[in-house]
C-alpha cells in the first residue's frame, strides 16, 4: 500500500463513519429534546362562556387569594357583561364584584342577546408585556406562565399600556405592575386557582396543555375553541369555548 | 521597526494621555461590572428563578374542596347527590385554609340570609338559559332561603303539582279560551320526571290531525264541540298551524 492509497482510504473511512456517528448523535438528541418538550408542563386555561352566570365569585376569590385591592379597576380577573342590541350596538360593562343589577330588563325588546365573559391574563406565548419591559421584570416561566418580578419592577406602566387585553394594573401598595399568575403558588401545591375552585358552574377549567389526559385536553377536544384577538399573534393560553363573535 | 517608532513619536502627548485615561476608564468599568456588582443584580435568569421560587412560596387562603371531606364526610356525601354537587364548599363558606389548620380558631361563615343565594339565583337576562333563577322580590319575600331549601341538597321543597305554577302564561290563556274545561293531561302526557328535571324530561304533545279529530271530526261522538270534515278542512296542514290549542278560536 502506498501513501496515496492509504490516505485516500483513511479519508473515506473517516467521512463515512463520521457521517453515521453524527447522524446517530443528532437523531438521538432531537428525540430526547422532543420527549422533553412533550413532558414539560404547559399550563392552559379554559373558559366556557355559555356557562358563566356572572355571579363574580371568581373576582371575589381572586381578590382574597392574591391580596388585590377591593376597589374597582384593580383586577387580576374580571367579568364583563355584553349586551348586543338590535341596532347593532354592543355595550360592554364590568360587573365588578357581583352587582349585575343594572342588567337590561327582560321587557327590553331591543336586546338581541346578552351574556357574561370572564377575563383574565391570557399568559401569551408571545407576551407583548415582556417584550416592552425595560428592566426585564416580566418574563415567561418554563410552564408557560408570565410572571412579574416585583423586586426589579420600576412601575413605569409600559407593560400596562402594551397588554392588548388590559390584564395588568399597577398595585397601589407596592407601585409595581401586577396581574393574574394562574395562582402559580396554588398550582405548585396541586391546588386549583382560586377562581376555578369557587366557580359554581365549572365555567373555568385549568390543566396541562401537553398532557394526554388533563381537563384542558378534554376541554380542547370537546369544544370549539376561540382565543381573544388572534390577529395579534400573541398566542394566548386562555382558550374560550362557545364565545360570541362580538367579544373583543 | 523604525517606521513604528516614527508613528509613535508623531502622536501628540495630549492624545496619548487621553488614550490612557480612556483605557483606565474602560478597564475599570469592565472590572466593576465583572467583580464588584453581585451576580443576581445583572443575571436576569437568576432574578427570574428567584421570582418563580418567591411566587411558589406564597401562602394559600382557599384550602380546596378535597380538604373539607376529611372532617365533614356526611355533608360532602349529601352534597354529592344534589344539584350543588359540583359546587366547591368555599364558594359559599369563603376561604377556609385557616380553618383546616386550626378548626376551632376560625370558623368559616355560613351565609343564611337572603342576600347570598340571589347572587347566583336572581333572574338576570344575561345568564344562560336553564339556570335556576327566581325574582327575589316576588319569591317568598323576607323568608331566608334556608327555611325551604337545604343549601347542601337544594331542590324545591314541594314540587308544584299544578301545571300553572310554572306555566302561568299558558294557564291564563287557556282560562279565557273554549278549552278552559280541559285538563292539561287531556292533550299532554307528563312523565313524573318532568317535575324534577323540567328541561330534560319533557311532556308529550299531540302530533296528528286525528288527535284533534277525536273531538272535532264530523264522526266524533263528543257533544258540544265544533265539528269539521277532516277530509276537506285544512287539507295538508296540521290543526295547530291555524288554531293555537291553548286559545283555539279561529283568528
Amino acid at each position: 500500500m502506498n501513501r496515496r492509497s492509504f490516505l485516500k482510504q483513511l479519508l473515506s473511512f473517516l467521512a463515512v463513519s463520521g457521517g453515521i456517528l453524527g447522524g446517530w448523535l443528532r437523531g438521538g438528541a432531537a428525540k430526547a429534546a422532543a420527549a422533553d418538550e412533550a413532558k414539560k408542563t404547559l399550563y392552559g386555561f379554559g373558559v366556557s362562556v355559555d356557562k358563566c352566570i356572572g355571579c363574580a365569585r371568581c373576582v371575589v376569590a381572586c381578590k382574597t387569594e392574591n391580596d388585590v385591592p377591593r376597589e374597582p379597576y384593580f383586577y387580576r380577573t374580571w367579568v364583563e357583561r355584553y349586551v348586543i342590541r338590535k341596532d347593532g350596538t354592543t355595550a360592554v360593562n364590568n360587573i365588578d364584584m357581583g352587582s349585575a343589577d343594572d342588567a337590561p330588563p327582560p321587557s327590553d325588546k331591543n336586546v338581541l342577546r346578552s351574556f357574561f365573559v370572564p377575563k383574565l391574563c391570557n399568559q401569551c406565548e408571545n407576551p407583548p408585556c415582556a417584550q416592552v419591559c425595560p428592566v426585564g421584570a416580566t418574563f415567561k416561566t418554563d410552564d408557560g406562565v408570565v410572571l412579574v418580578n416585583a423586586k426589579t419592577c420600576i412601575g413605569c406602566r409600559y407593560c400596562i399600556q402594551a397588554c392588548p387585553y388590559g390584564a395588568r394594573y399597577l398595585h397601589p401598595a407596592t407601585q409595581t405592575a401586577d396581574k393574574c399568575t394562574f395562582c402559580y403558588h396554588r398550582l405548585h401545591k396541586d391546588l386549583l386557582p382560586a377562581c376555578v375552585e369557587v366557580c359554581p358552574t365549572q365555567a373555568r377549567v385549568i390543566g396541562d396543555l401537553n398532557s394526554g389526559a388533563s381537563p384542558m385536553t378534554r376541554f380542547r377536544r370537546m369544544n370549539k375553541i376561540f382565543v381573544l384577538k388572534p390577529n395579534l399573534n400573541t398566542e394566548p393560553k386562555v382558550l374560550y369555548a362557545n364565545m360570541d363573535g362580538e367579544v373583543r | 521597526m523604525s517606521f513604528m517608532k516614527n508613528v509613535v513619536q508623531k502622536v501628540p502627548d495630549a492624545l496619548v494621555r487621553l488614550l490612557v485615561v480612556f483605557l483606565v476608564l474602560i478597564v475599570g468599568t469592565v472590572l466593576v461590572v465583572k467583580f464588584v456588582i453581585p451576580r443576581p443584580f445583572k443575571d436576569m435568569k437568576l432574578q427570574w428563578e428567584e421570582t418563580t421560587k418567591r411566587e411558589m412560596a406564597k401562602g394559600v387562603k382557599y384550602a380546596g374542596a378535597t380538604a373539607c371531606a376529611e372532617c365533614h364526610p356526611e355533608i360532602v356525601k349529601l352534597k354529592k347527590g344534589g344539584y350543588h354537587r359540583d359546587l366547591s364548599c368555599e364558594t359559599c363558606h369563603g376561604p377556609s385554609k385557616e380553618h383546616t389548620e386550626d378548626p376551632d380558631k376560625t370558623r368559616p361563615p355560613a351565609p343564611r340570609d337572603r342576600k347570598f343565594c340571589p347572587l347566583c339565583h336572581t333572574f338576570n337576562p344575561s345568564r344562560p338559559r336553564g339556570f335556576p333563577m327566581i325574582n327575589p322580590v316576588a319569591h317568598n319575600p323576607m323568608k331566608p332561603c334556608v327555611t325551604c331549601h337545604s343549601p347542601h341538597d337544594p331542590k324545591p321543597p314541594n314540587v308544584p303539582h299544578e301545571c300553572a305554577a310554572c306555566h302561568g302564561e299558558i294557564a291564563r290563556t287557556v282560562a279565557v279560551s273554549q278549552h278552559v274545561q280541559l285538563k292539561c293531561t287531556t292533550c299532554h302526557q307528563v312523565p313524573a320526571g318532568h317535575r324534577v328535571s323540567p328541561r330534560t324530561v319533557k311532556p308529550s304533545k299531540p302530533s296528528t290531525r286525528e288527535f284533534c279529530g277525536k273531538c272535532h271530526a264530523k264522526e266524533s261522538t263528543v257533544k258540544g264541540t265544533p265539528k269539521v270534515d277532516l277530509g276537506s278542512h285544512g287539507e295538508k296542514y296540521v290543526c295547530w298551524q291555524c288554531h293555537y290549542p291553548h286559545l283555539p278560536e279561529v283568528q
